[in-house]
């Protein structure tokens, strides 16, 4: 067992002393967060980008549509920091607008994917019944479909409904969220399953239910608090993999339309071009792949910080 | 107080064995076979087996943590098994359960404020907060811990220290049984000392009434007033503890009894050696259970007739057919 240390009666006592201070487990969790230099770096740069993109359009004010004939695919300059595009667009302008698109479809498109995924595997895990085989039929099923040939169907199908009822931007949004969530639950609902199905027998969860403890304090208290880990590293890698869907999605043009720049999308159109300015793609990769890594190692010095068994 | 606290009237359980969709035919394991015993307020009952004679299975049916395939369980008068679910959540505060592992019946993630004080906000007992740490400092200096341990988390405790945790959150709702699960199989032989006294201590304090399920014969004596030992699923013997353990009926209790060590190492005593394996629980002998190692047998009665539990002495019962 972990760190467990075999007891003799003058061991009795073996907790260190600690200072008094004020005591919560939230801020212990972030005293603990802290320590994780890896992980506090991470979301200092995260939140820079976020600033970044969430700022930045009111202070480089240069269009994102701004066609300059004359400046095609520039190189970084005073004038354009990150260069320019084919059509002589500044790619400064349009990253900090995609920015904001591809770091909104992957954060929600991971929180659609988390929540689904739990609930259907946490409802999996507990049921004794036939509900439990039944789910995990479905997530088998989801599991089983061609992810692309089905996001085109279903983008061909509800693209201009959703159009007529949350405007462009916001339709295809809206689409791409709950396309790519709805097909990357499947691996976390499984996750969840597996780890309700092991603690859902642990004694303190029969200690629990020996407690009168309903089903839902059950779940809430013991058996979620303990399954989070896992999923929360899945979590990360999903909001990487939602950016990067996403950018499949713009490179086969089924993404928003081409007028929008996304990372995905800049990345897109500049592989045509990669021999002759490389910049153009190397800066959108650079941006999906610094966000992926910050939101990886988050997840690592969450699931760490959360975790009280570990000594930190 | 009058007539027993606890009643199990032919309590059995079942579990299936496979047998899933499409899977031809599920085993059965009879884990529990028609037990039956009563235990008086403020008693001791100890209930001895080895791995796999069902003893968890019967303590976890009464609270039933585990619901009994067949069989009835009274607590002062009421039908624990006919229980609505709220009548069986007030039921929750009389009976409680100890458990055998120290690591694996404390939630990591709550700190030991927490995890006593659970019982008094899933039942209401403390109406304020100030309430509640009072009371759940009350409870951790009953068992021998001390009011700053409340802000720690189960893994700074040693196995002693978590098993008091445990016997604290036990005791957040003021029960009068509590089935202790092999309380301190897991722990060294110097703190099983001091959890044993502790558990008698509070006896004492709080007039509580044990089902001490344990495999260790010396442990069950010192604690018990009466002890019952199981074979298979059937209790084949239960009396008083002194009876029990000076003058044994069924051979396998005798059996049992003389594998328990003696101190004094110039004694010497005939040892039984049972022949074979305990014999698989889902295919069990027939007739009775122990026949197929049992140094006395006679065939073919006892491998076609269940012997009935009966009184042979006074307060001394036994099922065995050659035994009187």
């Amino acid at each position: 067992m972990d760190g467990s240390t075999l007891v003799s009666p003058s061991a009795e006592v073996i907790a260190p002393q600690r200072p008094a201070r004020p005591f919560s487990p939230w801020l212990e969790a972030w005293r603990r967060f802290r320590r994780h230099r890896l992980a506090l770096a991470s979301t200092v740069v995260l939140l820079l980008m976020i600033l970044a993109i969430a700022l930045g359009p009111f202070v480089w004010k240069v269009a994102i549509n701004d066609i300059d004939f004359a400046a095609r695919m520039q190189t970084p300059s005073w004038s354009h920091p990150l260069g320019t595009d084919d059509l002589g667009q500044d790619l400064l302008a349009r990253m900090l607008y995609g920015g904001r698109i591809s770091l909104a479809v992957g954060l929600s498109a991971m929180f659609v994917a988390m929540t689904l995924g739990t609930v259907i595997g946490a409802t999996a895990g507990m049921s004794r019944g036939w509900v439990g085989p039944a789910l995990i039929w479905l997530t088998d099923l989801f599991l089983s479909l061609p992810a692309l040939p089905l996001l085109q169907l279903v983008i061909y199908l509800f693209r201009d409904s959703l159009k007529a009822a949350f405007g462009l931007e916001g339709g295809v949004f809206v689409m791409i969220v709950v396309v790519i969530g709805g097909l990357r639950w499947m691996p976390v609902a499984r996750l969840v399953r597996a780890q309700f199905l092991s603690l859902r027998e642990k004694e303190f969860v029969e200690a629990a239910r020996a407690l009168g403890a309903s089903k839902l304090r059950q779940v809430v208290r013991h058996i979620l608090p303990n399954a989070l880990g896992p999923v929360l590293v899945a979590a990360t890698i999903d909001v990487a993999a939602a950016i990067i869907a996403e950018s499949t999605l713009s490179f086969l043009g089924l993404g928003f339309p081409p007028d929008i720049p996304t990372w995905g999308r800049i990345l897109y159109d500049a592989k045509d071009y990669l021999d002759i300015a490389p910049h153009w793609a190397l800066f959108p990769g650079a941006a999906i792949f610094l966000t992926v890594l910050t939101i990886n190692f988050i997840g690592d010095g969450l699931r760490d910080a959360l975790d009280p068994r570990k000594v930190m | 107080m009058t007539g027993p606290l606890l009643r199990v009237k032919d309590l059995t359980k079942n579990f299936q064995v496979g047998g899933g969709f499409l899977s031809r035919g599920a085993d059965v394991v009879h884990a529990v076979d028609r037990v039956s015993f009563e235990i008086a307020p403020g008693e001791t009952l100890g209930l001895v087996g080895e791995s796999g004679s069902g003893k968890s299975t019967t303590g976890r049916c009464i609270l039933r943590l585990i619901e009994p395939t067949a069989g009835e369980v009274w607590f002062e008068g009421h039908e624990v098994t006919a229980l609505d679910a709220a009548a069986f959540r007030a039921l929750c505060r009389d009976m409680q359960i100890i458990f055998q592992d120290p690591f694996a019946s404390l939630n990591p993630r709550m700190t030991v404020g927490a995890i006593i004080g659970e019982a008094l906000t899933i039942h209401n007992l403390a109406p304020t907060k100030r309430a509640f740490t009072d009371r759940v400092v009350e409870l951790l200096e009953t068992v021998g811990l001390q009011a700053e341990h409340m802000r720690r988390y189960p893994h700074e405790f040693s196995g002693g220290q978590r098993q008091r945790i445990g016997i604290a959150r036990a005791l957040a709702v003021e029960p009068k049984l509590i089935v202790c699960d092999e309380p301190v199989s897991a722990l060294d032989v110097s703190i099983q000392a001091q959890v044993i006294n502790l558990l008698e201590d509070l006896q004492q304090k709080f007039g509580l009434t044990y089902l001490f399920i344990a495999h260790d014969l010396s442990v069950v004596e010192h604690i018990s007033k009466r002890v019952a030992v199981m074979y298979l699923g059937r209790i084949v013997e239960i009396a008083s503890a002194r009876d029990l353990y000076a003058t044994p009926l069924h051979p396998y209790t005798e059996a049992l009894l003389s594998a328990v060590p003696v101190t004094d190492p110039k004694a010497r005593r005939k040892r039984i050696v049972l022949q074979g394996e305990v014999p698989s629980p889902m295919h069990p002998p027939s007739g009775c259970h122990f026949h197929t190692r049992c140094p006395i047998r006679k065939l073919p009665l006892c491998s076609t007739e269940v012997p009935p539990l009966e009184q042979k002495r006074d307060g001394h019962w036994a099922a065995c057919h050659l035994r009187s």
